[in-house]
């Protein structure tokens, strides 16, 4: 067994206060399934029109004013109705080579509100109704707890903040790439020492110091590999040391080992004001995180699909103010080997004033749910029953989006 | 077990410090509890009203960019709106690390954590941009002076707290038969209700159903607040007719916030209330599986005092439970940097005048890392008691990281390791830490070791 070998089996983490699995090294876990799954939960409502321009709809130009003077233009015409936006552009080749796709005109079962909070709850509990505010079991923990065999270190979810949508009952590994441990071996062994008596401690800082000598030994090899990345005419404009990158990369060697899922947010996504000017960057920001993943899981990245779900999409209209507003239908992007990319899947509802919900929002002719679902589905052959009865309630899964290759 | 001076401070405080000593006595605590709350006047923090910036504050922005929306003074309006937000990010800082200072300072540690426990039993959170500062405000205004109250009056006291009727909902709920909701709609809320039964009186597996949160909720109608006034109770929020609580009926007539008060004193008083929370302070003190001894001393001393909390605090601090040597708890991430900070004899000073980018890096970053947000825990039950929850990979990262890098940056000179570790631990340390301490390459590094050691983390 050689040292990344031994090491990334030492990541079995959680709750367990069994003895060190340093101490201890086991064969890779054997996940169920050999398929990957990471979920992006973009928060603050993506404006999916802007983002997925239906610039065929009669109504497109009128509706959107500014947002859309030059819609085809600048971005990328994807087949003849809608068209891609701008800041996107690096994600094109994907989408023309199958690997990335949208599925419009879709949104979560919250209606009216509007509010962030409640919308990202019911978007990452996946229920039919509001969770209440004491929510402890996301969609994605429920998938894992229908699935036998399920370790710790088959999920990662990353980052610093609470991910509802990995919450519950079934382990989950949390790390932030923030969390950093630079330790010299005098310290390690004294630390050691000072653990040896109280398991919960020993246990939990054993995984805490192999994951960031795991974290060392990839940067190291990224150090080595950068002047091929930064060869790579795709990966040229990523500044490699920002906070989404850190995670993708982060996310991207946890799955090209024993992970099967991994789930992390990206903010920024509240266009309110000047909506060309702000929503640039989240794009960038999800277009780098897509392309670092993709250059990060090399061959594993056929196996792979990655979902970008956000709480709801923007009114139809442009705001006084060069933005849109909280509103109800929007998109959802997927992108990986194992979608069936180049596509917008979806009903398009049009933008006319009569088609539209509550005569201001995109109407959602598809519960988002349905999506997600079908994508594992699609990659892990899940049960419809066991879908609609346990992962997400109260939903119908309705006719096959052959979202997966 | 025996009352010891230096597990009493660990334990029941907020740690050891080379400055101040370690209480003497049970007596001694219960006495501080009882005088003058001398480190909160010495720390002064603002009341909702006085908060910079108010709730009134940014209403007042609100209403202006209202006015201009549409014309070109909007942005104006919009830029102001947001200095205020971000004024109330710096002042949530602000407000933290004076709560940290009083903590890392005070004589009288026991107040500072009888104030984090019930804060925590009635855990606020801001809805919005405008209001993450007054959180902290909440825990100093309705919590703290009741610490070693009446249990009925702290009830009503944080009942009547703004932040408390924003965080669940009572603000936005209205009787189904009020005028309000015939004039403009609207209806009952049963948010609060629910969690005043389950989560902060009788206990989730009270003598309570679905018809007593109903009714509850009816009942609470009217409990509103403004942002020019606080607490305000409005009849005509307020459902007509009598509520049945408990089998207890209140109210008819005239709607009065009178009829909230008596249900309300009815369920701190009941006996399921004192159960619940004297199984709650035993847990988050003593041990995640409390004796029944401990738990029956402190519920009949609770009924036989109609909530008289210092009393219930005096029986646990004579109970021979509350002096078992093993340290059966964790701290959580920020009382274990408090803890921190006063082992190392950092003044109040250097906490308080620090700037928000330094809070951030130093504190409020590395404290998300280790589990816990400066904006509080992600629902109305708070922080996790279970010692499991808190020392995860992740979290002893954080913790190890931490203490092996901020000591150095917050005192002018790093204490000797070999002494540090009777500073922070005292009687309390054990064989492996003492010889870790003296055994580490760098101050430093013998340092984080000593504030990274279960001798310390644990309470």
């Amino acid at each position: 067994m050689d040292r990344r070998r031994f090491l990334s089996s030492g990541l079995a983490l959680g709750c367990s206060a069994a003895a060190s699995p340093l101490l201890a090294p086991m064969a890779l876990a054997s996940a169920p399934w050999d398929a990957r799954l990471v979920v992006i939960i973009l928060r603050g409502g993506m404006d999916g029109i802007d983002v997925i321009r239906p610039y065929g709809d009669r109504a497109f130009y009128r509706t959107r004013g500014d947002l859309s003077r030059d819609a085809v233009e600048e971005g990328a015409d994807l087949g003849g109705f809608y068209a891609l936006h701008p800041a996107l552009m690096p994600l094109h080749p994907l989408w023309q080579a199958g690997e990335f796709g949208a599925m419009h005109a879709v949104s979560t079962p919250y209606r009216d509100k509007r509010s962030h909070f409640d919308g990202q709850d019911m978007l990452e509990a996946g229920t039919d109704q509001l969770p209440g505010l004491r929510i402890r079991d996301g969609w994605l923990n429920r998938m894992l707890q229908t699935v036998p065999g399920i370790e710790s270190e088959t999920t990662f979810a990353i980052g610093r903040e609470d991910l509802i949508v990995t919450s519950g009952d079934a382990p989950v590994s949390r790390w932030s790439p923030d969390a950093q441990l630079s330790l010299s071996p005098q310290a390690k062994r004294l630390l050691e020492l000072v653990y040896e008596n109280d398991p919960l401690f020993h246990a939990a800082s054993s995984d805490a110091i192999a994951i960031a000598e795991q974290l060392k030994i990839d940067r190291e090899a990224e150090e080595t590999g950068a002047e091929a990345m930064m060869n790579d005419p795709m990966m040229q404009q990523i500044r490699p040391n920002s906070g989404h990158v850190k995670v993708a990369r982060f996310a991207a060697n946890r799955l090209r080992g024993s992970t099967r899922v991994a789930a992390f947010s990206l903010n920024g996504w509240d266009t309110h004001f000047n909506q060309s000017n702000s929503l640039p960057r989240p794009l960038s920001q999800l277009s780098d995180t897509i392309l670092t993943l993709k250059a990060g899981l090399g061959p594993v990245w056929d196996k792979t699909a990655v979902l970008a779900m956000t709480e709801f999409g923007r009114t139809a209209k442009q705001n006084g103010s060069g933005g849109t507003d909280h509103g109800t239908g929007g998109a959802m992007l997927f992108a990986g080997g194992a979608v069936r990319g180049g596509q917008v899947l979806g009903d398009w509802p049009g933008l006319a004033l009569p088609d539209l919900y509550a005569g201001r929002d995109l109407m959602p002719t598809r519960d988002v749910r349905a999506g997600a679902a079908w994508a594992m589905r699609g990659l892990f052959g899940l049960d419809r029953a066991v879908i609609e009865d346990a992962i997400f309630p109260g939903l119908d899964l309705g006719p096959d989006l052959n979202l997966i290759a | 077990m025996a009352f010891t001076s230096h597990l009493a401070a660990i334990r029941f405080g907020t740690g050891l410090s080379p400055r101040i000593a370690p209480p003497a006595s049970p007596g001694e605590m219960i006495r501080a509890l009882t005088g003058p709350d001398r480190i909160g006047e010495a720390i002064p923090m603002p009341t909702f009203l006085t908060a910079d910036p108010s709730l009134l504050d940014y209403k007042k922005a609100t209403q202006a960019r209202n006015r201009v929306r549409g014309t070109s003074q909007e942005e104006e309006a919009r830029d102001a709106m947001r200095a205020l937000q971000r004024r109330a990010r710096i002042t949530q800082r602000q407000l933290f690390m004076r709560r940290m200072a009083r903590a890392a300072t005070t004589d009288d540690g026991l107040r500072e954590r009888l104030e984090r426990f019930w804060a925590d039993h009635f855990t606020v959170k801001s809805g919005g941009p405008a209001s993450p500062h007054l959180v902290a405000v909440f825990a100093n205004e309705a919590v703290r002076p009741h610490v070693a109250g009446r249990f009925p009056d702290m009830l009503r006291a944080v009942m009547t707290q703004p932040m408390m009727l924003a965080y669940l909902n009572q603000n936005r709920s209205f009787g189904p038969n009020s005028q309000r909701a015939k004039r403009r709609g609207g209806g009952l809320n049963e948010n609060l209700a629910r969690e005043l039964l389950e989560l902060h009186t009788l206990g989730v597996d009270g003598p309570y159903g679905q018809s007593d949160v109903r009714q509850l909720a009816e009942l609470l109608t009217g409990m509103a607040f403004t942002q020019e006034e606080g607490f305000v109770y409005r009849k005509h929020f307020a459902e007509p007719g009598a509520e049945t609580v408990l089998g207890t009926s209140y109210g008819g007539g005239d709607p009065s916030v009178d009829h909230v008060f008596a249900a309300l004193d009815d369920l701190a008083l009941h006996p399921a209330t004192a159960r619940h929370l004297s199984e709650k302070i035993a847990r988050h003190f003593v041990s995640e599986e409390p004796s029944e001894d401990l738990i029956e001393t402190l519920t009949a001393a609770y009924r036989g005092t109609g909530g008289d909390l210092l009393v219930v605090t005096a029986q646990l601090l004579e109970h021979p439970d509350a002096w078992t040597p093993e340290l059966k708890k964790v701290k959580p991430p920020r009382d274990f940097m408090e803890s921190a900070l006063r082992a190392l004899g950092v003044q109040a000073e250097d906490l308080t005048t620090l700037d928000r980018k330094p809070i951030d890096q130093i504190f409020a970053g590395p404290m998300q890392v280790m589990g816990q947000s400066i904006a509080g825990p992600s629902g109305p039950d708070g922080w996790e008691e279970d010692p499991a929850a808190w020392i995860t990979p992740q979290g002893m990262a954080g913790r190890i990281g931490w203490s092996m890098k901020v000591p150095s940056r917050m005192t002018e000179m790093l204490p000797d390791p070999r002494d540090f570790v009777q500073t922070a631990l005292g009687a309390q340390a054990g064989e492996a830490v003492t010889f870790a301490a003296r055994a580490a390459e760098t101050p430093a590094e013998g340092i984080g070791i000593v504030l990274s050691s279960p001798d310390f983390q644990r309470r």
